[in-house]
């Protein structure tokens, strides 16, 4: 039931947003985030969940990176 | 949304099945399980569970809503669509069958049942003037939208919640005595309550929980990091999924939440009653609890129970204890064109994602 990839919030009118997935549009309430236009929402049944955050991410991003430069480096050795 | 980039790198995801093979080495049979109809479908779509050494098994536990809807909830739901009531649902509901009879059969036989693709489409067909009853099945995702839905009071609109929490059916797993030696928690479960509500688990039982999003790269990193506490003896609550879940939650939802449901102890499909796990509306919203609201309708309701299909092993899927293949009836007499169980109709059940990715 659930969208698991994030959309991006083009346009809000009243509680319901204009939500952009590379080029397909739908629409969705939200009522239960405190989002605005330019942010990236998880959507399930038709209403945002949860706003995306890139710094709260930080840290797996830095596990991320860490494998990804020790598994390059194995590469090319 | 730049960090999709590590998250799908092939050789990132090399290094890190050589790690949690490493890791699993000397180790015995490791059982990691999680909860979700979601991260089932990452796996198998991705054939993530190659990418494990033999000694680790990703098992998926109690997280297909649909599959765990009492037979009994899904009789009222019939039975107020044969008294002239519409009733509307998720898509996979429709089909599920219980040993009298599914929603689509009423439909069959003339009653008003609607697919919807969420609550709100429900309340436009209510504000036609049609007295509609939503069936209210889902965990902590799909509360928050019943929440919202209760609050703006509306007319001719009523829900039969069914909702379920996941905390409890972990509770209850441990109680019941299953092997699990790590839990991938629900990510978008997590969006809403947060990774507060698993620590006191994680500590009781002894065991390490990593929160995890939905991408096939979300998951192995939560196997790795699940290893990683399994070796270092921890039993912490983590959180891969920190994009998408804030320790504490959406507070907004909670509060919605809070406010329109209490907890009760409420049966689960094919599993047992497990305390606090069900939702009721509150009693403050009861002219739109269809409980209470089609009192005089659901009185004349009765409910024979019986054994679901002998054969049918959705009770052990349910609880991780075995796999599609290990059910004699998967892929013969068992398919998504004529389903036994409730795990082949569902699309988030484990036996139709088996079927559907071969
Ligand atoms: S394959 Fe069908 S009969 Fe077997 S456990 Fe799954 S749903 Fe039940």
């Amino acid at each position: 039931m659930c969208l698991a990839v994030p959309g991006k919030v083009v346009e809000i009118r009243d509680a319901v947003g204009v939500i952009d997935y590379d080029g397909v549009r739908i629409e969705a309430r939200l009522d239960l985030v405190d989002a605005s236009v330019g942010d990236y929402v998880i959507v399930h049944t038709g209403f945002a969940i949860e706003i995306l955050s890139e710094e709260d991410a930080e840290e797996s991003i830095a596990l991320w990176k860490e494998i990804e430069a020790y598994a390059d480096k194995d590469g090319k050795e | 949304m730049q960090t999709k980039t590590e998250r799908n790198n092939p050789a990132a995801i090399a290094e890190l099945s050589r790690r949690i093979a490493l890791l699993a080495e000397g180790r015995g049979h490791l059982t990691l399980m999680h909860v979700c109809g979601t991260h089932e479908h990452a796996i198998v779509s991705s054939g993530l569970r190659s990418f494990l050494p033999p000694s680790v098994s990703l098992v998926s536990g109690p997280g297909c809503p649909v599959c765990i809807t009492p037979e009994e909830d899904i009789g009222r739901m019939i039975h107020l669509a044969e008294h002239g009531v519409t009733v509307t649902t998720f898509g996979d509901m429709v089909t599920i069958p219980t040993t009298q009879g599914s929603l689509a059969d009423a439909r069959a036989r003339g009653a008003d049942v609607r697919v919807v693709y969420g609550i709100a489409q429900s309340l436009a067909i209510a504000a036609q003037g049609t007295e509609v009853v939503h069936f209210g099945i889902g965990f902590e995702t799909t509360v928050p939208t019943s929440s919202v839905a209760l609050e703006a009071r509306p007319d001719c609109f009523s829900i039969l919640s069914v909702h379920r929490t996941i905390p409890p059916a972990l509770a209850f797993l441990h109680e019941a005595g299953i092997a699990v030696d790590g839990f991938i928690d629900p990510g978008h479960v997590c969006s809403i309550i947060g990774t507060r509500p698993f620590e006191p688990l994680a500590r009781r039982y002894k065991t390490p929980h990593v929160v995890a999003g939905f991408e096939p790269g979300d998951v192995l990193m939560a196997v790795y990091l699940l290893l990683v506490q399994i070796a270092e003896g921890r039993h912490d609550v983590e959180n891969e999924y920190a994009r998408a879940v804030r320790p504490e939650g959406n507070v907004i939802a909670q509060a919605h939440m809070e406010r329109t449901f209490e907890s009760v102890d409420a049966p689960w499909r094919a599993l047992h009653d497990i305390p606090g796990s069900g939702l009721a509306i509150r009693r403050t919203y009861r002219e739109h609890d269809a409980l209470w609201r089609h009192r005089d309708l659901l009185s004349s309701f009765s409910w024979e129970p019986r054994h679901d299909d002998a054969d049918c092993r959705c009770a052990d899927m349910l609880v991780g204890a075995c796999s599609p293949r290990d059910c004699p009836l998967f892929g013969s007499a068992c398919t998504p064109d004529s389903p036994i169980g409730p795990c082949m109709v569902s699309i988030e059940g484990t036996c139709n994602i088996a079927y559907k990715y071969g």
